[in-house]
């Protein structure tokens, strides 16, 4: 617990320095604990031990806003808390971001630095959107909020009248925060294992980048737009046999996606190719094939406070003439004046005959205070589909935040 | 011949003047909902639970009339905490068979996020007011009917054409008679008993126009009541259209954040 006092000098500092600058200052205290519900093997029983603070700022001026978010945690679990890495999150500091944004012309706006960045139609599903997941904070019941990870980006918006257009631009590959062994024990390609994946990751800024682009307009009631990516696929999905180690391939992604109200709710659709540009043959087994991904998805009011959605999402490999099918239900439910939420995430595929199920209850006790409680429960008939591995890893995990 | 003429007059001048329901109605619905090309309020809301538990939450709203009856609104949460920085944004839809449309921007993880429409008699943001009374009720969805007036007031009986739809048998107004402004909402319940009460508190002329400052519903089933303050209250202050798109949900305006 020698990181808390380092935690508390900051927060000082930085409210010291937010005061004196007559900026608007805000945040949380979260403290969350969480558990296996199961004995695995390859790891303890804990899945969450941390302590968070996070500082946001937001600075408004006239030519730019500037803003800045970050966390501040005693982390119990993860390997190297002692050692501040920005880019994996991992250790007693992770910005979240730190940008600034102005506006130089009336038809276009420019932001630059950490920031988040999110596109797409996906309910936690991602066809367009390669900007970075964190697998590790989804899966453990940390907040939604940190499924994405932050993204050292320029991005630019143009609004000419046809339309409205995004690029980003990421000098150096922001991969996913993915499961590497650290929390949740995984399937390496042989068995279930809990140590560490080696991995090589391309940081060459400029030549390791990434560009992702966005086009998009609402025609009557819906929302049409276009997207393309080049980069590399987020997780460390390839391996180079000579070093042993898993690698990121080449990527590029094409894509379209469609959202609009239909019969009282909201319809989307999405689809992309996955160019993966390192195997175009599909003949390397080291390198991912490529694939046709599709969403359909629709959202409805089920009766008054209890909003119900469900979508169906594809990914086919036809150098492997494969298919993956998933199906997702959500159900949320608000009651005493929406202060106390459940919540349930579904993901099942039928082919493979995994799932996992995300559970949620949530009370804001009072305006500071909320208490919640949540599951994540990964089940398959094998050990190695993508839900079937971390069988293991199923988890409860319970939190307590206060913001100010 | 001249008692006639007189006659003839007053007859007349009464004729003119006696306002049928629907133009009433719709005059009280204007000063209401529409006044002004657009304008800003800040609100700040005082939800009180039956234990006397009080929640609060702080709201810039701006509203923009687009003709012929819609509206769009840019909602920007200050306060609690937790929803902080959010933005909630409707693009209000009066004819028949048509739903507003609504987002929801989470600045956490830069995502807007379109609501489905839902029921317009659901709590907005928890508190004991409902989206309807936010952003009005189309006046197609009832029948009107003028129970009585005073010197200063109109009583209008309301009776939903689609009594399914919504958690009332019927409702009255009063609307004050200068400013057309409704001053009291009564609505009755299946049985026919008054379960809930809105009323205007306070009102003042803001750049000529009659204004609610401070408004409160009561929940007179589970006891709880929520009071608005509305305050910083401009007209005409020349809104952009452009302002409610995704654009500015993603970078929220000057025009909501100062």
């Amino acid at each position: 617990m020698s990181s808390i006092r380092p935690i508390g000098l900051i927060c000082l500092i930085v409210s010291a320095v937010a005061i004196a600058a007559d900026v608007d200052l805000s945040g949380f205290v979260d403290s969350r604990y969480g558990l296996r519900t199961q004995n695995d093997p390859n790891k303890g029983d804990k899945t969450l031990e941390e302590l968070r603070l996070q500082l946001s700022s937001i600075w408004y001026q006239d030519l730019f806003t500037a803003t800045v978010r970050s966390d501040f945690l005693y982390d119990g679990v993860a390997h190297h808390h002692d050692r501040v890495d920005l880019e994996s999150g991992e250790g007693p500091v992770d910005l979240r971001e730190a940008n600034v944004q102005f506006t130089p012309v009336d038809w276009a706006d420019v932001k630059v630095g950490r920031q988040i960045l999110t596109w797409g139609t996906g309910d936690l599903l991602f066809i367009n959107d390669l900007f970075p997941k964190d697998w590790k904070s989804f899966f453990s019941g940390r907040d939604e909020e940190y499924l994405k990870a932050p993204s050292d980006a320029l991005f630019t918006s143009f609004f000419p009248s046809f339309a409205s257009i995004d690029l980003a631009y990421t000098p150096s590959l922001d991969a996913d925060r993915f499961i590497d062994g650290e929390r949740f024990s995984y399937w390496d390609g042989t068995g279930l294992t809990g140590r560490d994946l080696k991995t090589d990751q391309p940081d060459h800024w400029f030549s390791h980048d990434e560009f992702a682009a966005r086009i998009y307009r609402t025609v009557s009631t819906v929302e049409l737009a276009a997207y393309g990516y080049s980069g590399y696929w987020k997780t460390p999905q390839g391996f180079d046999p000579v070093s042993q180690r898993n690698t990121f391939p080449e990527l590029s992604v094409y894509g379209t996606s469609a959202r609009g109200a239909l019969a009282g709710g909201i319809a989307r659709f999405e689809g992309g190719y996955y160019d993966s540009r390192g195997d175009r043959a599909g003949t390397d087994p080291f390198i991912p094939d490529s694939q046709i991904r599709l969403l359909a998805g629709y959202e409805h009011e089920i009766i008054k406070d209890l909003t119900g959605s469900a979508q169906y999402y594809l990914e086919n490999t036809p150098d492997a003439g494969d298919n993956r099918h998933v199906i997702t239900l959500r159900l949320t439910q608000m009651l005493m004046n929406q202060n106390l939420m459940l919540g349930l995430f579904t993901y099942w595929s039928p082919d493979d005959r995994d799932g996992y199920l995300r559970p949620k209850v949530s009370y804001k006790i009072t305006d500071n205070w909320k208490a919640e409680v949540n599951g994540n429960f990964f089940f398959g008939e094998d050990r190695h589909t993508f839900f079937g591995q971390f069988a293991d890893d199923s988890n409860v995990a319970c939190a307590m935040r206060y913001s100010f | 011949m001249k008692t006639l003429i007189t006659a003839v007059l007053t007859l007349a001048s009464v004729h003119a003047f006696a306002l049928t329901v629907d133009e009433i109605v719709e005059k009280a619905n204007q000063a209401a909902y529409y006044a002004g090309n657009d304008g800003q309020a800040d609100v700040k809301m005082v939800i009180t639970d039956a234990g006397g538990g009080e929640r609060i939450r702080e709201l810039r709203i701006l509203r923009l009339n687009t003709g012929a009856g819609t509206q769009k609104f840019y909602v920007y949460f200050k306060a609690p905490a937790d929803v902080r920085n959010q933005v909630f944004m409707v693009w209000k839809e009066v004819e028949q068979g048509k739903d507003d449309s609504r987002w929801l921007f989470l600045p956490a993880l830069n995502l807007v996020k379109p609501i489905a429409p839902g029921d317009k008699r659901t709590s907005f943001v928890g508190s004991d007011f409902v989206y309807e009374d936010v952003s009005g009720r189309a006046l197609w969805e009832d029948t009107h009917e003028l129970i009585s007036e005073t010197d200063t007031q109109y009583l209008i009986k309301n009776t939903p054409k689609n009594p399914g739809a919504v958690d009332f048998s019927e409702y009255t107004v009063t609307i004050d008679k200068q400013t057309f402004l409704p001053v009291k909402a009564e609505y009755l319940d299946k049985n026919g008993k008054l379960f809930r009460r809105v009323e205007a508190v306070k009102s003042e002329t803001v750049q000529g126009r009659p204004t609610v400052t401070e408004s409160r519903v009561d929940d007179l089933v589970r006891g709880g009541h929520t009071v608005n303050f509305f305050s910083n209250i401009r007209y005409d202050i020349g809104l952009n259209e452009q302002l409610f798109t995704e654009r500015f949900l993603r970078r929220p305006p000057r025009e909501a954040t100062k």
